[in-house]
C-alpha cells in the first residue's frame, strides 16, 4: 500500500512539474505577445527605424535577419554536407576520426560570445571584411557548421544498409551512391534539422554584435545590384539584425516609443521562430511522404 | 492543418514583398526631392565607428548628408569608444567616434596621429529615483555616496532608505566624465553596486529601484527619474553652455591624419549650422558653437 | 578492345569519386583549421596579459579586486570566475529536476500527450532568442525578487532563474533520448515483479540512465556558462563576490560584453578581457571532456 501511495505522489509531482514547464512557456509567450502584438502593424513591419521620433519600424532589420540567414545557410549547407558525408562514409575508425569528432563537439559548444570575439579579431580586423553581413555569416557558420555535420551524419546513418549495399553491388561508385541514393533518403532528417538550426541563427545576437555591427545604413530597395553599397543584397554592408536591434533599442533607445518597439520586435522574432518550427515539421513530413511510401 | 500553414507562409511572403515595394517607393521620392540641391561630385564611402552615445547623432546626420551627396555612403557603427579609436588608429575606419579624448584611451604613440573634431557637447546629471526627495547634491555629498561613505539617504536629509548605486563599468566614457568633473576623483567599484553600460538600462533600474542613484546624459532624462542639481546649479543646457554647470564632455570624431575630401565634407557638415541646430538639438546634445567656454584634455576651462 | 572502352567508362567515375573524397575532406579540414585558429588567436591575445602586461598568473586567478584603471591596475578575476560557476551550477540545480521530470512525463507517464504537446513546447523554449530572455528577466523576475527578497533583485538568483529556463530544453532533450533508448525488457521485468511505476523509475530507470542524465546536466551547465546577453541584463555586474544571492555580481561573459567595446585593443585592460575569453574557451574543452567521460561510462 505504501509503495502505491509513493507511486501516486511521485506521478503527481512529475505531472505538476510538466504542467509548470508549459505554464512557464505560456506565461513567457503571453507576456511577450500581449505586450508586443498591439504594436505590430503593416507600417511597423515595413518602415525604417527612427532615432528620435515616434513611429519607427523594423523593416530593414527584418530583411537583414532573413538575408543573413540565407547567406549563412548558403555557406553552411555545402560545407556541412561535405563534412558530414566524410564523417559518416569515408572516415575510418581511428585516432584521427576520434579527434575530428572531438573538434566538432567542442566547436558546437563554444560560447557565442567567444565566437563573436574571434570574428571581430580575425574576420573583421585581420581579413578586413569590416562589420558586414558577410563577417556575421562567417561567424554564424562557425557554430552552425558542427550542427550541420551532426545532422547530416544522423541522416546518412538512418539510411538502411540494404539500400546502400544494393547500389554499391550494382557497380555504382561510392560517391554516386551517396549523392543519388543515400542523400535523397536522408533528406527529411537533414531538412528538419537544418530548419531548426536556422531558427537559432535567427535569434543570435551576442556573436553578431561584434561582427555584423549595430547599424543599418540606408537601403535602397529598388537597387538590386549586389555590388552597390546601398543595395539590400550587398553582403559587404553592415547590417543590424532583429535580435541585435532589440538589444540596441532596449539599451540605448532614444525614441519615445522605444519600449513598445522592443516589445513589438520581440513578438515578431518569436512568431518567426515559431513559424520556423512549424515549417520544419511540415516540410519534413512532406518530403518524407514524397520520398518513401507514396511515390 | 496543411492549408493553414500554407496560408501563413503565403501571408509572410506577401508581407515581405510588400515591405520591399513600400520602402522603394519612399526612398525614390526622397531622391527626387534632394537631387535638386545636389552640390558635389564627391564619391566614396565613409565608415564611422565607435561610441554608442554618439551613434544616434552621426546616424541622423548621415541620412541627410547622403541625401545631399548621392555619391557618398556613410556607414555608422557602434561598438564603443575603445573600438572606434582602435579602428581609426588601425586604419579600418575613417572616423572614430569617442566620448573621451583619444589620449585617455590610447597610448601616446597611437593618439598622436589622430586629429580631433569636436562635434557636440553632452551634459550629464546625477539622477535619483523619483521617490527620493532630494533636489540638490554637493560635490562632497556625491563623493561620499560613490565611495560608500554614506549609505543611507537619511544622512543627507532624505528618507530613511538605503542608497543603491547604479554605476557604469570602469571602462565607460560616461563614467570617466562623471568622475572627472562631478567627483573630481576616480572611484572604486563598491560591493553591491549595479553596473550597466547602456543608458536605457540605467534609466530603467533607477526608475524602478527604491533609493537608486546614477547618472545619465541629459538627453536620456525624462519623467521616470529625477535629475538633481549639482552644487545648487540645475543641469540645463544654458548652464552647461555658460560654464556654470561643470559635468559635460565633448563628443569627438577622430580621423587619422588630415581627412580625405569626402570625410572632410562630412565632418564639415557635422559642424554646420544645419546639423548643429537641427539633429544636435533634437537629440539633446548641446551645439559646440553655443558653448561660451572651451576645455582641454586636462580639464582647464577658458572663456571663449 | 572491350577492355579499353571499359576503362574509358570507368574513368569519369573514378574522377568523380576522387573529387567527392577530396571535397569532403577539405570540409573537414576547414573545421579543424577553424578550431585551431580560434584557440591560437584567443590564446595569443589572452596570454599577453601575462607575458606583455606582466600580470602575475596567480594574482589573476585568485585576486578578488578588479580595477583595471586603478593605480596600480589590479586584475583579480576570481569574482567573475566565481560568478560564472555559481550562476550556471545553480541554474542546473533548478533546471535538472525539472528537465528530468519532463522527460519522465514524456517517456513513462503520458507518451502520447507528452510527445504531442510538451515536446513542441520545449523545442520552442530552445528557439526563443537570449535577448528576449534577458528582457523578460529584467521586466518580470528582477522586480519580483526586488519586492520579495532583501536586495536589489539583480544578482545570482535572477541570473540563474533566467538561465535555468534557457537550459531546460538542452537537459530535457538529452534525458528524453536517454530514457527512450532504455531497453523495454528492463522495465517490463520490473513491472512483472509487481513494482509500481515509481519503484521502476526510481530503482531501474534512473540508476541505469544516470550517466546519460548527467551528460544532459553538464551540457546544460556548459550552455549556461557561455551565455552572455541575457545574464548581463539581470546580474548587476559589480566586480565583487556577492554576500547574498540577491546582490549584484559579474560573470566572465558579462564582464566581456560590458567592457570589450569601451577599451582599446592592445591595452592591458582589453587583453585582460581576452584572458577571460580564453578561460571561457578552455572551460568549453573541460565540459566536452567531462561529457565524453560520462558517455563512455554509459556505454559500459
Amino acid at each position: 500500500m505504501k509503495a502505491k501511495t509513493a507511486d501516486k505522489i511521485a506521478t503527481a509531482a512529475i505531472v505538476v512539474v510538466a504542467g509548470l514547464i508549459i505554464a512557464i512557456l505560456v506565461g513567457m509567450l503571453g507576456f511577450i505577445l500581449v505586450r508586443g502584438l498591439g504594436h505590430i502593424s503593416f507600417h511597423f513591419l515595413t518602415s525604417a527605424p527612427e532615432t528620435i521620433r515616434k513611429g519607427g519600424g523594423i523593416g530593414p532589420q527584418l530583411f537583414n535577419s532573413l538575408f543573413l540567414l540565407v547567406l549563412t545557410m548558403v555557406i553552411t549547407i555545402p560545407l556541412g554536407l561535405g563534412a558530414g558525408i566524410y564523417m559518416s562514409e569515408y572516415a575510418k575508425p581511428n585516432k584521427l576520426t576520434d579527434f575530428i569528432r572531438l573538434v566538432v563537439e567542442v566547436l558546437s559548444s563554444f560560447p557565442s560570445i567567444v565566437v563573436g570575439l574571434f570574428g571581430l579579431l580575425v574576420i573583421v580586423n585581420l581579413f578586413g571584411f569590416g562589420f558586414s553581413l558577410f563577417s556575421g555569416a562567417l561567424a554564424l557558420t562557425v557554430f552552425n557548421l558542427p550542427l550541420m555535420v551532426r545532422i547530416t551524419e544522423q541522416g546518412l546513418k538512418s539510411v538502411p544498409r540494404e539500400q546502400k549495399e544494393a547500389s554499391l553491388a550494382l557497380g555504382i561508385s561510392k560517391w554516386k551512391t551517396i549523392t543519388s541514393v543515400m542523400l535523397p533518403y536522408a533528406l527529411p532528417v537533414i531538412l528538419t534539422g537544418t530548419i531548426l538550426a536556422a531558427g537559432r541563427v535567427f535569434g543570435e545576437a551576442a556573436a553578431l554584435l561584434f561582427t555584423a555591427g549595430m547599424s543599418s545604413p540606408r537601403l535602397d530597395f529598388t537597387d538590386w545590384n549586389p555590388l552597390s553599397p546601398v543595395s539590400p543584397l550587398n553582403p559587404f554592408r553592415p547590417a543590424e539584425t532583429l535580435a541585435v536591434h532589440i538589444w540596441k533599442v532596449n539599451s540605448e533607445g532614444l525614441a519615445p516609443d522605444a519600449s513598445e518597439i522592443a516589445a513589438g520586435a520581440s513578438a515578431v522574432l518569436i512568431i518567426t521562430v515559431l513559424l520556423f518550427n512549424l515549417a520544419a515539421r511540415w516540410l519534413g513530413r512532406l518530403v518524407y511522404r514524397k520520398f518513401t511510401a507514396t511515390k | 492543418m496543411k492549408k493553414t500553414m500554407m496560408l501563413i507562409l503565403a501571408a509572410v511572403l506577401t508581407l515581405a514583398l510588400a515591405a520591399c515595394g513600400k520602402n522603394s517607393g519612399g526612398s525614390a521620392e526622397g531622391g527626387d526631392q534632394s537631387s535638386a540641391n545636389t552640390n558635389s561630385e564627391l564619391t566614396g564611402s565613409i565608415l564611422a565607428t565607435g561610441s554608442s552615445a554618439l551613434q544616434p547623432l552621426v546616424e541622423e546626420a548621415s541620412k541627410t548628408f547622403m541625401d545631399k551627396n548621392k555619391g557618398i555612403t556613410v556607414q555608422v557603427q557602434g561598438g564603443g569608444s575603445g573600438t572606434g579609436l582602435t579602428q581609426v588608429a588601425g586604419g579600418q575606419a575613417d572616423i572614430g567616434n569617442s566620448d573621451v579624448f583619444a589620449s585617455e584611451k590610447l597610448d601616446a604613440a597611437q593618439a598622436k596621429d589622430l586629429v580631433d573634431h569636436q562635434v557636440a557637447v553632452v551634459g550629464m546629471a546625477a539622477v535619483v529615483n523619483p521617490k527620493v526627495n532630494i533636489d540638490n547634491l554637493t560635490k562632497q555629498q556625491l563623493v561620499d555616496i560613490f565611495t560608500g561613505k554614506v549609505t543611507n539617504w537619511k544622512e543627507l536629509g532624505g528618507p530613511d532608505q538605503k542608497i543603491q548605486i547604479v554605476n557604469r563599468p570602469a571602462s565607460s566614457g560616461t563614467r570617466a566624465t562623471f568622475e572627472k568633473y562631478a567627483l573630481g576623483m576616480k572611484t572604486e567599484d563598491l560591493q553591491g553596486s549595479i553596473q550597466e553600460d547602456s543608458s536605457g538600462t540605467v534609466k530603467k533600474l533607477i526608475a524602478e529601484t527604491p533609493g537608486a542613484i546614477g547618472y545619465l546624459a541629459l538627453s536620456y532624462i525624462d519623467d521616470s527619474v529625477k535629475a538633481v542639481k549639482y552644487e545648487g546649479v540645475a543641469p540645463t543646457e544654458d548652464n552647461v553652455a555658460n560654464g556654470t554647470y561643470p559635468i559635460w564632455a565633448y563628443e569627438h570624431m577622430y580621423t587619422k591624419g588630415e581627412p580625405k575630401p569626402e570625410v572632410k565634407a562630412f565632418l564639415d557638415y557635422m559642424t554646420s549650422d544645419e546639423v548643429q541646430n537641427g539633429a544636435v538639438k533634437d537629440l539633446g546634445y548641446i551645439p559646440v558653437s553655443k558653448m561660451q567656454v572651451v576645455r582641454d584634455v586636462d580639464g582647464n576651462i577658458k572663456k571663449k | 578492345m572491350a577492355r579499353s572502352t571499359e576503362r574509358q567508362q570507368a574513368k569519369p567515375h573514378l574522377v568523380e569519386e576522387w573529387v567527392g573524397r577530396i571535397y569532403t575532406f577539405l570540409c573537414i579540414l576547414l573545421l579543424i583549421v577553424t578550431i585551431f585558429s580560434m584557440v591560437y588567436f584567443v590564446a595569443s591575445k589572452g596570454l599577453s596579459t601575462f607575458f606583455v602586461n606582466k600580470v602575475n598568473i596567480a594574482d589573476f586567478f585568485t585576486g578578488v579586486k578588479w580595477s583595471p584603471d586603478g593605480v596600480p591596475p589590479l586584475f583579480g578575476a576570481l569574482p567573475f570566475i566565481f560568478g560564472s560557476f555559481s550562476t550556471s551550477i545553480l541554474a542546473a540545480l533548478i533546471a535538472a529536476p525539472m528537465g528530468i521530470c519532463a522527460s519522465l512525463f514524456m517517456v513513462e507517464i503520458a507518451p502520447k500527450f507528452g510527445r504531442k504537446y510538451l515536446q513542441p513546447v520545449i523545442e520552442l523554449l530552445a528557439g526563443i532568442p537570449s535577448v528576449v530572455y534577458g528582457f523578460v528577466g529584467l521586466s518580470v523576475i528582477v522586480p519580483f525578487f526586488r519586492n520579495v527578497f532583501p536586495g536589489q533583485g539583480l544578482g545570482i538568483a535572477a541570473g540563474s532563474v533566467v538561465l535555468a529556463v534557457m537550459i531546460l530544453p538542452t537537459i530535457t532533450t538529452i534525458t528524453t533520448d536517454a530514457l527512450a533508448a532504455l531497453p523495454s525488457g528492463l522495465k517490463e521485468g520490473s513491472y512483472a515483479l509487481g513494482s509500481t511505476r515509481w519503484q521502476t523509475i526510481y530503482r531501474i530507470v534512473l540508476p541505469t540512465t544516470l550517466p546519460a542524465l548527467l551528460t544532459g546536466v553538464v551540457l546544460g551547465i556548459a550552455r549556461a556558462f557561455g551565455e552572455a546577453l541575457a545574464v548581463q541584463m539581470v546580474i548587476g555586474n559589480a566586480p565583487h563576490i556577492p554576500h547574498s544571492l540577491f546582490e549584484s555580481t559579474s560573470t566572465l561573459t558579462s564582464a566581456i560584453t560590458l567592457s570589450m567595446g569601451n577599451t582599446a585593443m592592445g591595452s592591458a585592460q582589453n587583453n585582460a578581457l581576452w584572458t577571460l575569453a580564453l578561460i571561457l574557451l578552455l572551460m568549453t574543452f573541460v565540459f566536452v571532456f567531462i561529457v565524453r567521460w560520462l558517455e563512455r561510462r554509459s556505454k559500459i
